[in-house]
């Protein structure tokens, strides 16, 4: 049998540098993508990220545009301070579930509720990765970590948030979408997915957001192997995919 | 100090509504719009901090401004704009404290706005009118100050200020200084290599220190070139008040009870209280016997006071903590056991 290989090239908005990611973590094929749909749209000089608190940190080490890096939960405001001196520019901020949807809870719910014209790209890991995996705002009902030694849910922590269906209510939110990058068909539906909220923030329609269920084999003591069966058996079960909110089909 | 930062091209505005400052946000939630610039009310003093850190970042001139409680909320926001050297100004009228106080003037966040607030090694410009009309020209130099310097400026205010009426004369604003290029603002990379603006310094492993050390000497630099203070009956005094903000005009009116009586007092009012004006202090230390230092709180300013003048001379203290102001009369009574002792 002959086996043929294709070597992909890289998009400008990736830089030629390797990551400081774990075996099977999920941000580099988002990296990937967010580079593939900036060069796509053609909006790379006119991009503005943000980089969070939390593994991502270093985004702009990958990312070639402008890039501040932000206090722990506070990209979405830091985004809407840029966006509205500069509203002709692409602002997109880069978060995990800790950033967004715990100590920046507030600033997320508010910078949506406004209808800020950036496009948030959502990294949910159901773990602190950074830290060394302890609980995060969407580690799942029974699930191990480092302060939930016993499983979430034995010690009065709650179910987990969710985020989609939460910002779903809101008014300023004009597209909402969860994907996965747990397998081929996933990563291509994200791809379509993060150009989609980008195009709605191009057009003017207001707060979008891609949450995105991504692996940390790392924090849940698993192997890549195991990491991409837990977000397709259990995750998608918790956090079901699809478009939640599309005010611009 | 609302249609001053107008006029000083300030086109961004983000506060959350807290007396005795509220004034402030309301007027600019007029006159922002008139001046095609931005008011957002944030949702939280903190959200309204990084507002200013992400406008700061696009080149904007921006401002915020709280009262006390608020401040302290804004701190986490304030150490990464001073880490990150963007300009912003900053405004504090202060109330009573600590926790919730009260809404009266107060003076007791000297140390907050002075020795850091924040965490990590950083220093805001601090500036304190004492009347109206200087509130007006200092929140125009704040500006440039910021830009010049490309570094946070805090006003230091208070519920007095904040809340009395004086007239003033508009004056278009000039810059006082030559303002540098913003080579470093975030508007995407058009034609040039992608930038970051960032707190973080991991490798090599001292490049935080030399990131320290690079603002260690932005701030000697500015120590050297901006202090700032004001000597009101000095020339032939022989003790001298020490106070700042409304605190110093109302011992304005004590000089003259003192003077009337024929007592050599005379003021001294630091403007700038960081950089504190160490060199009039020193100067002043040689000439006169004792220091009075009257502010609205409990011994915060007095330490600065101290330090300055190496403690070469006797320094008297009147403070008002807890949301109350000294009166003139208060201050002479204070005098003239001072003189009889």
């Amino acid at each position: 049998m002959k086996i043929s290989t294709m070597k992909l090239a890289r998009p400008e908005t990736l830089y030629d540098q390797a990551t400081h990611y774990c075996p099977g973590c999920g941000h580099g094929i988002v990296h990937r993508l967010l580079g593939e749909v900036i060069d796509e749209l053609g909006i790379r000089e006119k991009a503005i990220g943000t980089a969070p608190v939390g593994c991502a940190v270093l985004l702009y080490d990958y990312i070639n545009c402008d890039i501040i890096e932000c206090a722990h939960g506070r990209p979405p405001a830091v985004a809407t301070g840029i966006k509205r001196i500069l509203p002709d520019r692409v602002v997109f901020t880069y978060q995990g579930d800790g950033d967004l949807a715990a100590i920046g809870t507030t600033e997320t719910i508010h910078t949506a509720n406004r209808g800020e014209n950036i496009t948030t790209i959502f990294i949910n890991n159901a773990v602190y990765g950074m830290t060394g995996g302890q609980m995060a705002p969407t580690t799942i009902a029974g699930q191990w970590t480092t302060t939930t030694p016993a499983g979430r849910g034995s010690n009065q922590e709650g179910p987990p948030l969710k985020v989609c269906e939460l910002l779903s209510t809101l008014g300023g939110v004009a597209y909402l979408e969860r994907v996965a990058v747990s397998s081929p068909k996933d990563v291509r539906q994200a791809k379509q997915a993060i150009r989609k909220a980008f195009e709605t923030q191009i057009k003017g329609k207001g707060f979008s957001l891609v949450e995105v269920l991504s692996m940390c084999p790392t924090d849940w003591k698993q192997s890549p192997k195991q990491a991409v069966d837990f977000v397709n058996n259990q995750l998608k079960q918790v956090f079901p995919l699809g478009i939640f909110k599309d005010i611009v089909p | 100090m609302a249609e001053a930062a107008i006029q000083a091209g300030c086109r961004f505005f983000a506060g959350y509504p807290i007396t005795p400052q509220n004034e402030v946000p309301e007027y600019m939630s007029r006159r922002m719009p008139e001046a095609s610039g931005v008011f957002i009310q944030a949702e939280a003093e903190l959200s309204a901090i990084n507002m200013i850190f992400g406008a700061a970042s696009a080149g904007a001139r921006c401002m915020t401004s709280s009262s006390s409680p608020g401040i302290s909320l804004k701190q986490e926001g304030i150490s990464y704009i001073a880490g990150a050297e963007l300009p912003c100004v900053i405004a504090n009228v202060q109330r009573g404290g600590p926790g919730l106080g009260n809404i009266r003037a107060s003076q007791a966040d000297y140390f907050q706005s002075v020795k850091g607030g924040g965490h990590g090694d950083y220093s805001l410009i601090v500036l304190a009118p004492s009347t109206l009309p200087e509130l007006y020209k200092l929140t125009m130099n704040a500006f440039d100050y910021a830009d010049y310097y490309r570094n946070p400026v805090l006003i230091l205010s208070d519920g007095i200020l904040g809340q009395m009426v004086e007239p003033i004369e508009i004056r278009p604003y000039e810059p006082i200084l030559d303002l540098p290029e913003k080579n470093y603002i975030l508007d995407g990379c058009m034609g040039r290599k992608s930038r970051v603006i960032k707190t973080l310094y991991l490798h090599p492993a001292d490049s935080l220190m030399q990131h320290n050390i690079h603002l260690a000497e932005k701030y000697k630099k500015i120590c050297k070139e901006l202090q700032l203070t004001e000597e009101y009956e000095t020339s032939d005094a022989q003790m001298v008040i020490a106070a700042y903000g409304i605190t110093a005009r109302i011992a304005k009116g004590a000089v003259d009870l003192a003077r009337a009586k024929g007592m050599k007092v005379g003021l001294v009012r630091p403007i700038t209280l960081w950089p504190f004006p160490q060199r009039d202090f020193r100067k002043l230390a040689k000439r006169m016997k004792k220091f009075l230092v009257v502010e609205m709180s409990n011994g915060q300013f007095i330490e600065d006071v101290k330090l300055a003048i190496e403690c070469k001379r006797p320094v008297e203290f009147l403070g008002w903590g807890g949301g109350w102001y000294p009166s003139a009369e208060n201050i002479f009574e204070k005098i003239k056991e001072i003189q009889s002792n």
